[in-house]
């Protein structure tokens, strides 16, 4: 592993099996009654959220402290960030205050790999998410999810997404979730489509390991897994499509394109939906929309990441499994 | 003034020759001149070229001191071996009236380190609406005649337009930076693959294609001359060419830094790399080269940008843009185009310093090292090869993308109008 967690495509194969096999350990620790275990004692981890996030934030915080980590939030707003304090400064000042690791969220594409390189502070740094560059933890949390429910929880164990067709559909251009689940995913084995309109597709795309189709219906039913990514209404003022209306017709998720998915396969979302836009209510709330369950795994990745990036060799819940069997 | 003796030297990458000054003027050029009397510069084996012009600085005074002065830009000027520089408008306040281009003038005539002609704005305060007035700054002191809103797009094609004809009534050119604004809104690199990894901004080349497309084709229908600063993509060579073909008056430059880096770099994320235009792609570099050795485009213009150190020491999209460059265009010159045999000496000499001086009509510099021109002069070891180190630089700012790279060539000697500035790479 390596000491920082920047991008989804720093991980090798073998490091991405490794934390989603950690991952499964943290998530049996979430089912005992007494959710915490002491890894992280006397190790501090500092929150530095320059961007609102409070979904992403609970959950790195709910992570720190099932590991008992000491835990420090900040904010931007309303710090001395808002007063132009610059990004070194902020960052240096909390490692002065002797934190272990920063998890950093920040509208500035790279700003946590500029936190990990510039020779700013030692601390290891974990990417909650970069401008549209990188959400590594997000696309960890998917494999998960994906891994777990078309390979199986147990006999996922050590194993990868091979063969799997998964579709992302939606703002692709903005979408830090797709960068990093198409490079997670391509590392896992998967097969990947991206379908939106093209608009809504980088210029550049051509050089990514995945297809890109402008027509959702063809590809449903060939996929094992098909996230729908958020789709933010400002957009069409920019021109990237005419209405809400038509995006929803043509990309958007309801009933009738969910039955034409195979019957085996998942519908994903990143959150936050927007119910009406990409996703109807009827899909959001079917038993193969997998959104909550996303959330619940999202707190095992980042214990895992946490995990492997600071807290050494010992066993991590490695006593549990042996209790189980 | 006393007189020098520059002895051996490759006359524009020639034969070795002695060349005479006497005062501020060249007095012979040949061999075995008598060194009665004069100072005796051993120059075996160094190239001499004619004092370097740049038709596009960045000195920042006034407005930005804590990033580079008249003085401090002028003294990296000479570092580089340049005899005269061009400085762009975008200064606070902004160059658009006879008094700021002529306290820029001024500044740079009692420092002396070489020949400051401050460049207009074309539109008051840089905001492309209304004509500043350009015949006042013609006929002040300062005798402006070159015009740019650079950092800005004279983007209105009416404002172009107009800008193009008045300035033909006392022999004006328009420098036009090229860049569409609408369609490089949020822009922070290059538009292509690297940016659609990064999750960066993307700055399409058409943004800066369209531009010189609409331009040229003004320049044409109103008989003026054109020209274009840091031209930067593989298209733009295509239109400009074009254009000559047709006959319209449009000149171009290339920035150093356009003609070695490309996008590739911002991969480290590292602010250094953040330029405007942005850099560009490998097939776009080749084709910038190609394009400076076959006369497409005309002239390599520093576009010295120089910032604070915090304005770099940060994330990307809060970095400034602009790199410093006066101190080792001419270095990146001899990388990327005489080493690799697509430009000699002449060509140098012809590309950065008497094509420059035309376009920009700076009497006295880019004239040829014969007996009683000007004494304005850069003695070049061509031989030396070495690593770009900051902390030496003059420039008060050292936002260079070269630090640590290893390039060749170095400046000994720079003579402004007879007098040393530049002496053994030291500044007098």
């Amino acid at each position: 592993m390596q000491r920082h967690l920047i991008s989804a495509a720093d991980l090798s194969r073998d490091d991405a099996v490794l934390i989603l096999d950690t991952a499964e350990e943290m998530a049996r620790v979430a089912d005992r009654p007494i959710k915490k275990l002491p890894t992280l004692r006397g190790r501090t981890v500092v929150n530095l959220f320059f961007e609102d996030s409070t979904r992403t934030r609970i959950s790195f915080e709910a992570a720190e402290k099932r590991l008992s980590a000491d835990v420090i939030n900040f904010s931007a707003k309303g710090s001395s960030v808002s007063k132009g304090e610059s990004l070194k400064d902020t960052a240096q000042t909390l490692e002065a205050m002797g934190v272990d690791a920063v998890v950093i969220r920040h509208g500035a594409s790279g700003a946590p790999y500029r936190l990990a390189t510039s020779g700013w502070i030692d601390a290891a740094v974990i990417n909650a998410g970069d401008g549209t560059h990188q959400h590594p933890t997000q696309a960890l949390l998917d494999a998960f999810t994906m891994r777990r429910r078309l390979v199986g929880r147990d006999a996922g164990l050590g194993r990868d997404l091979a063969g799997k067709r998964v579709t992302l559909v939606g703002d692709v251009l903005h979408s830090r979730v797709a960068r990093s689940n198409v490079d997670l995913l391509h590392t896992l084995g998967a097969e990947v489509t991206l379908v939106a309109p093209p608009t809504l597709i980088p210029v550049g795309v051509e050089s990514w390991p995945c297809e890109v189709s402008y027509d959702l219906d063809s590809t449903l039913p060939k996929c094992d897994a098909v996230m729908m990514l958020r789709v933010q209404r400002e957009r069409m003022n920019a021109a990237f499509f005419p209405t809400e209306r038509e995006y929803s017709r043509r990309y958007g998720l309801d009933g009738d394109r969910m039955a034409k998915l195979p019957e085996h396969a998942i519908v994903m979302h990143p959150g936050p939906m927007v119910r009406g836009m990409e996703i109807t209510a009827e899909v959001a709330d079917s038993d193969r929309c997998t959104a909550v369950e996303q959330v619940a795994n999202g707190v095992s990745i980042r214990m895992a990441v946490l995990y492997l990036l600071l807290g050494g060799n010992e066993p991590a819940a490695a006593p549990l499994r042996a209790e189980e069997k | 003034m006393s007189k020098i003796l520059i002895r051996g030297a490759k006359v524009l990458g020639g034969e070795q020759q002695d060349v005479l000054i006497d005062g501020e003027t060249i007095a012979a050029v040949g061999t075995g001149l008598s060194a009665e009397g004069a100072e005796v510069i051993e120059a075996e084996g160094k190239v001499l070229l004619p004092g370097l012009v740049d038709l596009h600085t960045h000195l920042r005074e006034p407005g930005r001191e804590d990033s580079e002065t008249v003085l401090t830009g002028t003294r990296a000027a000479a570092s580089g071996g340049y005899t005269a520089v061009f400085a762009m408008a975008n200064t606070f306040p902004v160059a658009d009236t006879a008094g700021v281009v002529e306290q820029v003038w001024r500044l740079g005539k009692e420092h002396g380190y070489c020949d400051v002609q401050p460049i207009g704005a074309v539109t008051v305060g840089l905001e492309g609406r209304k004509l500043a007035e350009l015949g006042a700054m013609h006929e002040s002191a300062a005798g402006v005649t070159v015009f740019s809103d650079d950092g800005k797009c004279v983007d209105d094609a009416v404002i172009m337009r107009r800008a193009l004809e008045y300035v033909k009534a006392f022999g004006g050119i328009v420098a036009q930076h090229a860049q569409e604004p609408r369609l490089t809104e949020g822009a922070q690199m290059n538009e292509g693959v690297v940016s659609a990894e990064l999750g960066l901004g993307g700055w399409p080349a058409v943004a800066e294609e369209s531009i010189i497309a609409r331009d040229v084709l003004l320049a044409e229908h109103v008989g003026s001359r054109v020209h274009i600063c840091h031209l930067s993509t593989a298209g733009s060579v295509e239109i400009v060419r074009w254009a000559k073909s047709r006959g319209i008056q449009v000149t171009a430059e290339v920035t150093p830094h356009h003609l070695l880096l490309t996008d590739e770099l911002v991969r480290t994320y590292n602010p250094v790399y953040k330029v405007n235009p942005p850099l560009r792609t490998e097939r776009d570099v080749m084709a910038l080269r190609e394009a400076l050795a076959d006369g497409t485009i005309d002239i390599v213009a520093t576009d010295h940008a120089p910032h604070p150190h915090e304005d770099k020491d940060c994330e990307w999209a809060a970095a400034a843009m602009g790199m410093v460059g006066l101190e080792t265009a001419l270095s990146v010159v001899q990388e990327t185009m005489v080493d690799t045999g697509l430009l000699d000496w002449a060509g140098v000499a012809d590309r950065m310093s008497a094509k420059p001086a035309q376009i920009g009509q700076a009497t006295g510099h880019g004239r040829p090292v014969s007996a009683g021109e000007p004494a304005n002069l850069t003695l070049v070891d061509t031989a030396y090869r070495g690593q770009v180190d900051p902390a030496g630089f003059a420039s008060r700012s050292r936002n260079t993308p070269y630090q640590g790279r290893e390039l060749p060539g170095r400046v000994t000697h720079t003579w402004l109008r007879g007098k040393a500035t530049l002496v053994d790479g030291k500044l007098t």
